[in-house]
């Protein structure tokens, strides 16, 4: 139970942080999400993220936080195991569940589906 | 015509126009729907390492299923509510990615399969995507020579 109300609490204090850049600087959700991504990325090369993922669990993974994360650890993993080559290969391929899942479910939910009438 | 309105009226306009009286109202939200989204993650993750998956395994799994969820809440036209009220609370989740895939593809559909849905569903994934991984080059060169220094 502690670990859903931690994930809750880590969540909803990242989402505070974007709600506090669109409020005060006026940049527009897109942009968060882009700062988000990669600021996830700058925080994971240096291992800082991973001591919040120990604390809030899917509070920490499931922001976009999370998936730049993923892209600088897949990053390191491969230059470990692949040299230069893991440059180019190590963040997509640990982001590919996530990336492959945004596209084939979005364009399945894209076509099924009919957008709201706008009134 | 233009609407006549007391100077009564109009400060109370003004006041709710400014910057600051919904503040808290708006950060509140954001921590609601965000912590909301993350705590049905967690409980998706804790599924999953129930089941004998390693804590990776599960996350990155977790990811999958939120994405999913994501597009499905959009797709029903609902999720475009929950971002009505909890604004960066549904953006800054995995959810929020997925939601601006399926988004435009949706609106653009009667601009065709490919320069409407194909193109459309990345208006905002495209650059999240070229950026984040983009950054992941740059951080994978840094880690590269900082190996070989070191």
């Amino acid at each position: 139970m502690s670990e859903i109300l931690r994930a809750f609490l880590l969540g909803g204090c990242i989402c505070i942080v974007g709600q506090v850049l669109i409020d005060f600087t006026k940049i527009t959700p897109a942009r968060i999400m882009v700062l988000f991504v990669v600021t996830g990325v700058v925080l994971g090369i240096f291992g800082l993220y991973q001591p919040l993922i120990d604390w809030g669990g899917a509070g920490a993974t499931v922001p976009l936080l999370g998936f730049g994360n993923v892209l600088a650890k897949g990053v390191i993993k491969e230059v470990d195991e692949a040299g230069l080559l893991g440059i180019f290969t190590g963040g997509v391929k640990a982001a590919a569940a996530g990336i492959t899942a945004a596209i084939t479910f979005g364009y399945i939910m894209a076509i099924i589906s009919k957008p709201k009438i706008k009134s | 015509m233009k609407k006549q309105i007391s100077k009564h009226e109009y400060q109370k306009l003004v006041e709710e126009k400014a910057p600051g009286s919904h503040f808290i109202k708006n950060l509140f939200a954001a921590f609601i729907t965000g912590g909301a989204i993350c705590a049905v993650g967690q409980i998706v993750m804790l599924i999953f390492e129930n089941f004998g998956a390693d804590k990776e395994l599960s996350a990155s799994a977790t990811s999958i299923i939120m994405i999913f969820i994501g597009a499905f809440l959009t797709g029903i036209n609902i999720y475009d509510e929950i971002g009505k009220f909890g604004g960066a609370g549904a953006s800054v989740p995995i959810t929020g990615f997925s939601n601006s895939i399926v988004s435009p593809a949706m609106e653009f559909k009667k601009e065709g399969h490919v320069m409407g849905v194909g193109a459309k569903m990345f208006l905002i994934a495209g650059p999240v995507l070229v950026y984040g991984i983009f950054a992941s080059v740059i951080a994978g060169l840094f880690y590269f020579i900082w190996k070989q220094v070191m």
